[in-house]
């Protein structure tokens, strides 16, 4: 009875849809949206944009070197972080090379992270907590050539910028097996 | 006295078949009506009525709220670091204290990395770039206009029952230690309908997720996920979903990672590859025993979990007790959830209520005579594609001894002869 019932209203609308073709429809789910969006503009786009790829796409103009990320570390990072990177309360940022495979892993930015670019991306999109998206590019820049030195991946002379940080080789960058299609 | 028939298991009219065929799990027969006689004369009716009972009730209100006797039905907070971020953290769902296979949407778990933002759906944007044909803004009033679909799915953070991966059994309750999983049924537009109208380019084979909030939380995933059953989910069974969930609106990817439901959704960045962002690299990739680590595993385990009785509510007497849990799996719907009250040893295969759906909370129950002997309880999933939950020794020799992701083995809990319940490693 019931299927029947469902029939009968199926093939009814059907015949609605038939018959009404130049008026107001019901849609079948298969037809596009009301297409409601409206074009996004070059610029509210370059605004919003704000994901680092790891080829560097995304990245900024502006610099900044490892001296001045010292001074950036201190008045913004370290009261988390701790002196140099040592952690606490937050986490640690240095330390754990070529702990991975032991029974106490240490999983830091030095010992674990496969990108340079992600830390760009990270601190300046979240860091820190208490005023995200706060520091200026230079400041970004410095502060990631101060992490990465802390983590002896660059010199004390580094300088960090668009061109310069895509190239940055992280100690664990072949360490992550892709499971995406596994 | 009467002597009554033992209950069946409420639900649908094929329960009846099912705990026919099921039977009772049982240590053993013992009388148990001369106990519940003796409770009854205790606490027996009065001869006049409770003075709720004769006096008006109170008025309407707008949005009702749960009686003042369940004030203590709370989400257990789990704030990570203190003061310094407050809003950084998660609370869990009080599993052990609900039933059925929807969670109330004040109790569903959350997870913040920088507190819950304060939206004005006003302002809010949702923007659709990268590698489409034709970047578009959509505001909230015009996804409302949409067409819309309803997806009963379970959400779990991929750091659910992390506490169970510890070298020493946490004494937690259930939702304490499980309770990063809520069930609710979402409402809202297909992604694939507003992939379609921005025209996605034929390089694109990923996306990139971004939420509002100011830790701008960001995932990448699988373009095929937006093709099979994404939605930008606007309602949560059934009102506007509440701002620890993401309002005005958030990602709906059912059976993946918790964290890749990305909450205050405001942009979609079609890619040709991932972005590798913090919470893809960092944290949410899966440490093994050899210090590779798997990134992008999206999908969830099959896993289940008795939340009652369990770790912390007592067992007050022998007698007839349901064992009722939920049982769920990324890869689909539940096909079999088995119970053992000796540890593993033998198994019985438990009532699934109706209806079971696909990558949904599904409850599961079995009547359980206990004689009041320890016993030690678990509970085992199987989905349709056959996946079975593992065992702690199976999921445990893969994984580093740091991993606390993705654990899915199989939870003991331990009753001991005076009805104490505890969390044991099995």
């Amino acid at each position: 009875m019931f299927t029947c019932k469902c029939c009968a209203v199926s093939a009814a609308a059907l015949v609605l849809l038939g018959a009404c073709a130049n008026q107001s429809t019901v849609q079948q789910s298969s037809v596009p949206g009301p297409a409601l969006g409206r074009a996004a503009t070059a610029e509210e786009i370059k605004a919003w944009s704000i994901s680092i790829a790891p080829g560097g796409a995304g990245l900024p103009a502006g610099s900044g070197s490892v001296q001045q990320g010292v001074a950036v570390y201190a008045a913004k990072c370290a009261a988390c972080h701790g002196e140099k990177g040592n952690g606490k309360p937050a986490d640690a940022l240095v330390g754990g090379l070529g702990t991975l495979a032991t029974a106490e892993p240490v999983r830091t930015v030095g010992s674990y992270w496969p990108y340079a670019t992600t830390l760009f991306d990270y601190v300046r999109r979240a860091m820190p907590t208490s005023a995200p998206m706060s520091l200026t590019n230079d400041e970004v820049y410095a502060v990631t050539a101060y992490v990465l030195n802390i983590n002896g991946i660059v010199a004390g002379d580094a300088i960090m910028n668009a061109q310069s940080l895509p190239q940055v080789k992280m100690p664990n960058r072949d360490g992550f097996v892709d499971y995406s299609r596994k | 006295m009467k002597t009554r028939k033992l209950p069946a298991p409420a639900g649908d009219p094929s329960d009846r078949r099912n705990f026919l065929k099921h039977g009772i799990v049982s240590a053993g027969a013992v009388a148990v009506g001369a106990a519940t006689a003796k409770a009854h004369a205790a606490d027996p009716i009065g001869k006049d009525f409770p003075a709720f009972s004769v006096t008006p009730g109170a008025p309407f209100r707008g949005y009702g709220q749960p009686s003042r006797h369940e004030e203590k039905v709370l989400r257990a907070l789990t704030p990570g670091y203190g003061a310094i971020a407050p809003g950084t953290g998660s609370s869990r769902t009080p599993l052990q204290t609900l039933n059925g296979a929807l969670t109330p949407s004040g109790l569903h778990f959350e997870r913040h990395h920088n507190g819950v933002p304060d939206i004005d759906p006003a302002q809010h944007k949702l923007l659709i770039h990268g590698l489409v044909k034709k970047p578009l803004v959509f505001t909230e009033a015009a996804l409302l206009r949409y067409p819309m679909v309803s997806r009963t799915a379970f959400v779990e953070c991929a750091g659910n029952s992390g506490a169970n991966t510890l070298p020493a059994a946490p004494q937690a309750n259930c939702g304490a230690i499980h309770g990063l999983l809520s069930g609710s049924e979402w409402t809202g537009v297909s992604l694939s309908l507003l992939l379609d109208e921005a025209g996605v380019e034929p390089g694109a084979k990923w996306f990139l997720a971004e939420g509002a909030d100011s830790a701008a939380m960001s995932r990448s995933m699988l373009l095929d996920k937006a093709y099979d059953d994404a939605i930008v989910a606007l309602y949560q069974n059934g009102e506007r979903i509440r701002p620890e969930q993401g309002y005005p609106m958030r990602l709906l990817v059912p059976g993946y990672q918790g964290n890749l439901n990305v909450k205050w959704l405001r942009r979609l960045e079609l890619t040709e590859g991932p972005t590798h962002t913090k919470d893809e690299t960092s944290k949410y990739s899966m440490l093994m025993r050899d210090g590779k680590a798997r990134q992008f595993m999206f999908e969830l385990g099959v896993k289940s979990v008795i939340t009652r009785p369990s770790g912390g509510l007592g067992m007050p007497g022998a007698g007839l007790y349901e064992i009722s849990g939920l049982a769920w799996s990324g890869a689909g719907r539940i096909v079999k959830a088995e119970v053992s009250i000796d540890g593993g040893t033998s198994w019985r295969e438990a009532v699934l209520q109706a209806p079971v759906l696909s990558k949904a909370l599904t409850r599961f129950r079995l009547p359980w005579q206990w004689n009041g002997s320890p016993a030690m309880l678990q509970s085992r999933a199987t989905d349709e594609k056959g996946n079975v939950q593992p065992a702690r020794a199976e999921w445990t020799a893969q994984y580093s001894a740091a991993n606390r992701y993705h654990n899915n083995m199989i939870q003991t809990w331990a009753v001991k002869a005076d009805g104490s319940i505890s969390n044991v490693y099995l």
